[in-house]
């Protein structure tokens, strides 16, 4: 099974489908980091180098795509999502440009840089744009699938790439759909709604969780704009419980998105996993992740409160 | 250009005056000082400079012109309208729900606008965008875009002008509208931006200054951009903050405010008056 980063997936997807979808893809001075390096060797005649200036980077995407072109512009979550923010909703969002933003270094599990680059907002600000999609992949096979239905997508998306290697969890076959749950373990007792690297950690505590008897689903929710609103309503009427659980604030995330839709159609508990209202830290990536309890063993106790809130 | 053509340009900028002060008077709001400086600008590029062709907006060919100073855009609908995109009665629409005439540009919905934009200093960002994917593909066409002299001060500018001079993107043309005013009083006085022909050339610029409001000036100064084959060009046009209407001209605060229903008819008939 393959182990690497979802942004080295990100990288070479883009070089794999630059010709097939006739790609630009531009970054400001991170292509070593973002992996769109990887693209810019073998298509230095695609690739713009925008230098240390997100701002202007995100509208020159626009601009772009203005004129026709299928544009990638990379850089990490936190400058794409976060500094470029008004780039992106009002020159990219508001005239529904066919630009995909490629945010890698998503999460706690940056690791070392710690909190200025610990980007834990970016899926709650871009989903406040309408129009935009949102994907946040699994594992490098999904990271792939998710590039290519970007490709083929008209309009602005948000990618989310993360910097630590992850292993392969779903099967080299694997259908993605924008807009598409993939019930991955099925289970009545709680359902575990999990995104991005969490993905993983959500299998795991769904076997810790068998071994003390409750029988958990785990659902990847790698689209969180669009939500399958419908496969989410379904397990919360069949299990009665929902854990969320994502690599990003507890506010404003996937754990947000789940709430709106499960107490307008059907309302059960649902308690959300994830990073709480506060920063990261300095430490190799899988040290802040525990300290942050943002692993399996976090999960199995957010999902033991959920269960014990069932009536 | 002639007399005769000149002085066509002059009958078409006081219509797009006229159109100006009707659409802001109509929906009460909107921004008159900015839009009058820059008419005669907006006259030139439309009716005499782009190659554009108002029944096939989206020509892939043709060239692009970004509002960066979006606010303004009263000018860019009169000159949309005047040229044939849409009716001009669609003008008493402007910001009024259901219109397409939105309060800033807005390219999904109008006609021959080819880029959103009012959120100041990303305009002239997209035009990088138009010109990089023209050299990209071998294009001709080129891009203008117009900037405030007030909006110069938001960062994401020099940003572009850094990317536009890196990629030398001689077929990218920003106009600077020098009106010296911007909301919160005198350039100078709240950011001051100059010496401004010294920082434009040392950000790797052709640079051009001219008169805003004459139009031989204004067409040297087009042809000295396209002349320019390494750099992109800024044409620094030097003008009147609400000019052609008196009572407009050079005061702060006529930057977003519409004109009651006396001062309206005032100014059409001072507007009515030149010759």
């Amino acid at each position: 099974m393959l182990k690497e980063a979802t942004r080295e997936s990100y990288g070479k997807a883009l070089a794999e489908f630059a010709e097939q979808y006739d790609l630009y893809v531009l970054d400001a001075d991170l292509s070593e980091a973002t992996k769109t390096k990887i693209f810019a060797e073998k298509y230095p005649e695609r690739f713009i180098e925008c230098g240390i200036a997100e701002a202007n980077m995100m509208t020159v995407a626009a601009g772009m795509a203005a004129c026709g072109k299928t544009v990638f512009a990379s850089s990490f979550a936190m400058f794409a999502a976060g500094r470029a923010f008004e780039q992106v909703r009002n020159s990219i969002g508001y005239p529904h440009l066919n630009v995909k933003i490629g945010a890698t270094h998503a999460g706690l599990s940056v690791g070392e840089d710690g909190a200025t680059h610990q980007c834990n907002e970016d899926i709650a600000l871009m989903r406040t744009i309408p129009g935009m999609v949102i994907l946040n992949p699994a594992d490098p096979v999904e990271a792939r699938l998710a590039v290519k239905a970007a490709a083929e997508y008209y309009g602005p998306v948000y990618l989310r790439f993360g910097r630590m290697p992850v292993e392969q969890i779903l099967p080299d076959d694997y259908k993605f759909e924008i807009g598409k749950g993939v019930v991955l373990r099925d289970g009545k007792d709680v359902a575990i709604v999990a995104t991005g690297l969490m993905v993983a950690q959500a299998l795991e505590a769904a076997e810790i969780l068998a071994q003390q008897g409750i029988n958990a689903a785990v659902i990847n929710i790698s689209s969180i704009k669009p939500l399958d609103k419908q496969l989410i309503l379904d397990y919360a009427i069949k299990c009665g419980a929902i854990v969320t659980t994502e690599e990003h604030s507890v506010i404003g995330g996937l754990g947000s998105a789940v709430c709106e839709a499960v107490s307008e159609s059907a309302p059960c508990p649902v308690v959300r996993h994830g990073v709480n209202d506060e920063f990261g830290r300095s430490a190799a990536a899988l040290k802040v992740l525990e300290h942050y309890k943002v692993n399996a063993a976090g999960i199995v106790e957010k999902a033991l409160e959920a269960v014990a809130l069932k009536k | 250009m002639n007399d005769i053509q000149k002085n066509e340009l002059k009958v078409i900028a006081l219509k797009i005056r006229n159109d100006i002060i009707e659409q802001v008077h109509s929906a009460k709001s909107g921004h008159p000082g900015g839009s009058l400086s820059i008419a005669d600008i907006i006259t030139y590029l439309y009716f005499r400079e782009m190659n554009i062709d108002p029944k096939n907006p989206k020509a892939p060919d043709r060239d692009r012109f970004v509002l960066s100073k979006g606010h303004t855009c009263p000018a860019l609908y009169a000159a949309l309208a005047e040229k044939g995109y849409f009716p001009t009665e669609l003008l008493k629409t402007f910001r009024k729900l259901d219109s397409i005439l939105q309060g800033h540009p807005d390219m999904k919905h109008i006609p021959g606008v080819d880029m959103s934009s009012g959120s100041l200093g990303q305009g002239i960002s997209a035009a990088c965008g138009m010109a990089l994917a023209a050299k990209l593909d071998n294009k001709d066409y080129r891009v203008y875009s117009i900037l405030g002299d007030g909006e110069i001060e938001e960062g994401q500018v020099w940003e572009a002008f850094m990317f536009a001079s890196h990629y030398k993107l001689s077929n990218l043309c920003a106009i600077i509208d020098r009106n010296g005013l911007q909301i919160d009083g005198k350039c100078s006085e709240v950011m001051s931006s100059e010496p401004l022909e010294d920082k434009m050339r040392a950000f790797g610029f052709n640079v051009v200054v001219i008169d805003a409001h004459n139009f031989d000036e204004i067409e040297s100064g087009f042809n000295k951009a396209r002349a320019e084959k390494e750099k992109p060009t800024v044409i620094i046009a030097n003008s009147v903050k609400g000019k052609g209407v008196s009572f407009m001209e050079n005061i702060v605060s006529w930057h977003g405010t519409a004109p009651s229903d006396e001062q309206y008819e005032a100014a059409l008939s001072e507007l009515r008056e030149v010759k």
